[in-house]
């Protein structure tokens, strides 16, 4: 019986030293991270992005490291508003009402810019180049058109016949920053996509024939499964898939395929963009794809730790200027030179 | 000597003693954890779904319009999607569990039994991502271009299986959720049947009825309460499936007649939206579908627990 107990006893004994050696470990341990760790956290559009450039600053600055969380551009908004991350990152900048609740003078810069292409599933023969304008597509989305040899795409279409077949309106079923982009596209060309639906990260989807897919890769999953589907995706997605796209025609009455050129060719036009005038869709000129927008950093103006604001403004001064070489690399599109510079500007407002 | 021993029995009682005592405290305690748990979910549920019951009432229930934009939420497809899409999963893993079950318990060889039951039961360790990107890449494609047509070839007069037919449909859900649910139910089921008092199968046989007839009169009666369990456990499962549910559903907040139209589900709506939701009132009527996710599982729980008591009544002549 005595000898049960002691060997009970040595068990927990040897658990209770082995605990305590493993604390002791982590304290001799901490001090090898005495470089400084920031926290951003929002978009999770540009998490690809953020990792690799973040990584790549940390090795150039070795006594910085940055975390970001891409918990989604609600969450950052939330977190940056409690003040609990060093910067917060949106698709969509703050709005007033948020910038109330945030208390105080709040910096906001353009760090990514994206584009969404309009990928389909129709049969083989009609594979390649699509064309549709704005108009028609907002049709589409609306329900009002329903049939891909409806007069409106078939005269748009004349080389090819297109087929009988209904079309399935494919949209994001996550609230997110794409899909905020797309329907400030819908309603920027459609007054009556403005009136009935609206402009939105999660929106009400009139058609009648539609599906929401969670995330691009479900969208782009119900287009490639559904013969007649139609959906929009980001541009990273539709490149690195090798995804059928549509050529659109865009305000200047150009037929553009979406590509990194055409989608900064949009985002050159207005170098002046602030949180308040924000939108790049349907800008006027030759290769100016219609569909584009930016992802947003958010910091304080005022910052009261001002050694870890300087840290994190260091950090996105390199990401909005050096650092968008790396954007290409994972399929984001570089900011064009004149964001780049408007961007550095107002990170320099921050009183340090 | 004696009194030695004495002295050892009478520490011996009062270890015991406290060592029950500790044990008995320690069972109150986890049980009012437990309580206290779900409670505490019940009330942080209605405090956050607060300002959206104030606003919507009562009507949150039963209308349908789910528009961000505007702030006007309701949430009655959400429901519908949610207990039609459960229901459909628990009748076909129902019927394919339990005859599976039976198979495996009384049935097979054990040389096929054994491995059988161990790759049943791994199929309830898949996570349940896999489980919806294989339904979207894989089941979905099959459903729209094999079997619904051919049900509605067969019976398209039954609205049920009318209309266009979608890909990501609620039939979709139904059989992706039933076979994630198929696990529980056979595994359970086939440990209650092989439970059963051996004195009954043998007499049974022993009577000359056939291993079949055994099967339908003696096993599966006895096992029946096992059985009802296990398809409340896996409805509960069916109920709040998120992930998988969200891939195939179709996410469309709208109710149709048929089967193969686009759906959603309660527990999808707030994956899909909670993120991004940053209005007050959205994050609120958000936590509303939560809160309404706990309250319809109950009621179907209650109300398939009520039905177990019922058919359960031990029946004369039997």
């Amino acid at each position: 019986m005595s000898s049960k107990f002691f060997s009970r006893r040595t068990i927990l004994g040897s658990i209770v030293s082995a605990v305590l050696v493993g604390l002791l470990g982590m304290t001799v341990a901490a001090p090898a991270l005495a470089d400084t760790q920031l926290t951003g956290a929002g978009s999770t559009f540009v998490y690809p992005f953020f990792s690799k450039a973040f990584y790549e600053y940390s090795r150039k600055h070795t006594d910085v490291n940055v975390n970001y969380q891409s918990i989604g551009s609600g969450g950052g908004i939330q977190q940056f508003i409690a003040r609990t991350v060093d910067f917060g990152a949106s698709d969509v900048p703050m709005n007033a009402d948020e910038l109330k609740r945030a208390g105080a003078p709040v910096v906001q810069i353009p760090v990514a810019l994206g584009g969404e292409a309009i990928t389909y599933n129709l049969p083989v023969e009609i594979k390649a180049g699509l064309k549709l304008t704005r108009e028609a597509l907002a049709d589409i989305y609306l329900g009002k058109i329903a049939k891909w040899n409806d007069p409106e795409i078939a005269k748009l279409n004349s080389q090819t016949t297109l087929p009988d077949l209904p079309i399935v309106v494919v949209h994001r079923s996550d609230g997110s920053g794409t899909t905020f982009i797309f329907t400030d596209f819908l309603s920027t060309v459609s007054s009556e996509w403005k009136e009935k639906v609206g402009t939105g990260k999660s929106v009400q989807w009139p058609a009648q024939s539609s599906v929401g897919g969670k995330g691009n890769e479900g969208v782009a999953g119900q287009v490639r499964q559904t013969p007649g589907a139609i959906g929009y995706v980001e541009l990273a997605y539709v490149l690195e898939n090798h995804m059928e796209q549509v050529l659109l025609q865009n305000v200047s009455g150009k037929y553009v395929a979406c590509t990194e050129a055409t989608v900064q060719a949009a985002a050159a036009t207005k170098p002046d963009i602030t949180p308040r005038d924000f939108s790049i869709v349907d800008r006027k000129g030759n290769d100016t794809w219609p569909i584009a927008g930016y992802t947003w950093a958010m910091l304080y103006a005022d910052p009261t730790d001002k050694v870890r604001a300087k840290l994190t403004q260091d950090v996105l001064a390199w990401t909005v200027t050096e650092g968008q070489a790396i954007a290409s690399s994972v399929d984001y599109v570089p900011l064009p030179r004149n964001v780049q510079a408007s961007a550095k500007k107002a990170l320099a407002q921050i009183h340090l | 000597m004696n009194a030695s021993i004495q002295a050892l029995e009478q520490r011996h009682v009062r270890r015991s003693l406290v060592s029950d005592r500790a044990f008995v405290l320690f069972i109150y305690l986890a049980t009012l954890l437990f309580v206290a748990t779900v409670l505490g979910l019940f009330a942080m549920l209605l405090l956050g779904s607060w300002t959206s019951i104030r606003e919507f009432g009562f009507s949150f229930l039963w209308t349908s319009e789910w528009n961000p934009i505007t702030g006007r939420f309701g949430a009655l497809p959400m429901i519908y999607g949610t207990v039609v899409s459960s229901l459909t999963a628990l009748v076909l893993a129902g019927i394919v569990g339990v005859f599976g079950a039976a198979y495996l318990a009384d049935f097979a060889p054990r040389f096929i039994s054994v491995p059988l039951s161990f790759l049943i039961e791994l199929l309830a360790a898949v996570p349940s991502v896999v489980f919806g990107l294989w339904g979207l890449f894989v089941l979905a494609p099959v459903l729209r271009t094999v079997v619904d047509p051919f049900l509605q070839a067969h019976f398209g007069m039954v609205p049920l299986f009318s209309g266009p037919i979608f890909g990501s449909s609620l039939f979709t859900a139904g059989i992706l959720l039933a076979i994630m649910i198929i696990p529980t139910i056979s595994a359970i089921s086939r440990d209650v049947i092989a439970a059963v008092i051996p004195e009954h199968r043998e007499g049974s046989l022993a009577l000359g009825v056939t291993r079949w007839e055994t099967m339908w009169h003696v096993l599966l009666p006895g096992a029946r309460s096992g059985i009802f369990g296990a398809c409340i456990l896996a409805l509960g499962r069916a109920f709040g499936e998120t992930i998988a549910t969200t891939m195939v559903i179709g996410n469309k907040p709208a109710i149709a007649a048929s089967l193969f139209a686009p759906s959603y589900t309660l527990a999808s709506v707030v994956a899909n939206e909670f993120t991004e939701a940053t209005t007050d009132m959205y994050l609120s009527a958000l936590i509303e579908l939560g809160l309404l996710l706990f309250v319809v599982s109950m009621i179907v729980n209650a109300a398939a627990r009520v039905l177990t008591w019922t058919l359960l009544r031990p029946s004369k002549g039997r």
